[in-house]
């Protein structure tokens, strides 16, 4: 239980996927004029993450690793170079199957997040979620609450950045960084404070 | 647009990270060494080159509804080639990129280019545009990695260049440029430079700071 709860704290501020591994930057840096739209495209990444990682992990363990076809005499079969490909398949089908829900059940939510639904396929804190759960040996309880820490992580991070660019409409920034330039340094200096909770060992 | 300039509007015009806003992830992740940076940005250029070709050759084919699906599998097989052969042959610098191979995937620079150029171009320039994005994404990534490995360790391509005060050198590195908010500085000033020499490229401001009218009247 212990473990667990460490793995949650440590994908949300130790090891936080955007600030930390540069992941879902695109979205990270396009999607965060206004805390509204950043906060629903968050909860998104919470529930895509939420839900992908744990059953990839289901995937991979029962079909993809060395050895894993045993039970089909298949036992000295290696597929995991197959794990990109059924991935970013799993990926796309929860996300296509999440749309379909929400667009069924909570139509609001789904008219808000738009187009940035479809766009979490292609975005890499998504894929890099379940390549580091592959690359760290989690298994399935630890493998669902990084999931979901890491979401809430990416989460806070696109929604501290937002807030920041909301502030930054008071200053006079100069006509080069305007824009991109900013949004990389400010970007930078959340980062560096996220550093600070680099040496805690959960 | 001529054939020269599909391939080199990418270097600085149009350079996918500072003016396009795509595939920042790995620049920014894998710049601290010289070395990974070299084969990041060469990777990419060969996964671009590929995918752009062959969804070029399939572009009149390809129902709009599923082409989305079908350019990512196609992505996806030329990057796991590239995954296997980099695991073969340079094992070390493998291990050192980990997740980041695997993530040229769902990097938007391959989708974005398949999706804006390769499916309304035919295949000669298609390869060409991948070329000229993969090498405009290399080139800054190259930059970035030389100041951070130079000034962060003293080094390129790990050949000592600076020798370090802890082996008996004179140089006391700024140990900050390895680690991860620096490559966010870097490209931002990258960015401020880039933006200075091509003005056309500046964004205008949201919120236009109102001028002081009290201090102008005096």
């Amino acid at each position: 239980m212990d473990n667990l709860f460490g793995i949650f704290l440590r994908s949300i501020f130790v090891e936080n996927l955007a600030l930390a591994f540069f992941l879902g930057m695109c979205t990270f840096l396009a999607v965060s004029k206004q805390i509204k739209t950043s906060l629903g495209l968050g909860l998104a990444v919470i529930v895509v993450l939420g839900i992908s990682v744990p059953i990839n992990n289901l995937l991979y363990n029962a079909f993809l690793r060395e050895g894993a076809l045993g039970w089909a005499n298949l036992g000295a079969f290696d597929f995991s170079y197959l794990s990109l490909i059924s991935f970013i398949a799993v990926i796309a089908a929860m996300v296509q199957i999440l749309e379909m829900i929400l667009s069924r059940y909570f139509p609001i939510l789904h008219s808000n997040l738009g187009i940035f639904l479809p766009l979490l396929t292609v975005n890499c804190a998504i894929l890099g979620a379940s390549l580091f759960m592959v690359q760290r040996d989690y298994n399935f309880s630890e493998s669902a609450v990084y999931g979901l820490g890491a979401g809430v992580g990416w989460a806070l991070a696109i929604a501290t950045l937002a807030g920041l660019r909301e502030k930054m409409r008071y200053c006079d920034v100069p006509a080069g960084l305007q824009g991109l330039g900013i949004t990389f340094i400010t970007a930078g200096l959340i980062s560096l404070a996220f550093m600070a909770m680099a040496g805690i060992e959960l | 647009m001529t054939m020269r300039d599909v391939l080199f509007d990418p270097l600085l015009n149009k350079n996918p990270i500072t003016f396009q806003v795509l595939g920042i992830c790995s620049a920014l992740a894998i710049t601290n060494s010289l070395l990974s940076a070299l084969v990041m940005g060469l990777s990419v250029t060969a996964v671009l080159a590929f995918s752009n070709m062959s969804i070029s050759l399939i572009r009149h084919h390809l129902p709009a509804s599923v082409r989305i699906i079908v350019q990512i599998t196609i992505i996806a097989s030329a990057v796991i080639i590239v995954d296997q052969l980099l695991k073969a042959f340079l094992p070390e610098t493998a291990r050192i990129l980990s997740v980041y191979v695997g993530l040229i995937v769902t990097n938007c620079i391959v989708l974005g280019r398949a999706e804006t150029f390769a499916m309304q171009n035919p295949v000669g320039r298609s390869v060409l545009d991948g070329i000229g994005n993969g090498l405009g994404f290399g080139m800054i990534l190259i930059i970035v990695a030389t100041i951070r490995e130079l000034f962060g360790n003293g080094s390129l391509m790990g050949v000592s260049i600076l020798p370090l005060v802890s082996n008996d050198g004179w140089y006391v590195p700024n140990e900050m440029l390895l680690l991860p908010p620096s490559a966010f500085f870097i490209i931002g000033f990258l960015v401020w430079v880039i933006r200075s020499w091509k003005p056309e490229q500046v964004e205008p401001a949201d919120y236009p700071p109102i001028p002081n009218r009290a201090t102008e009247a005096e």
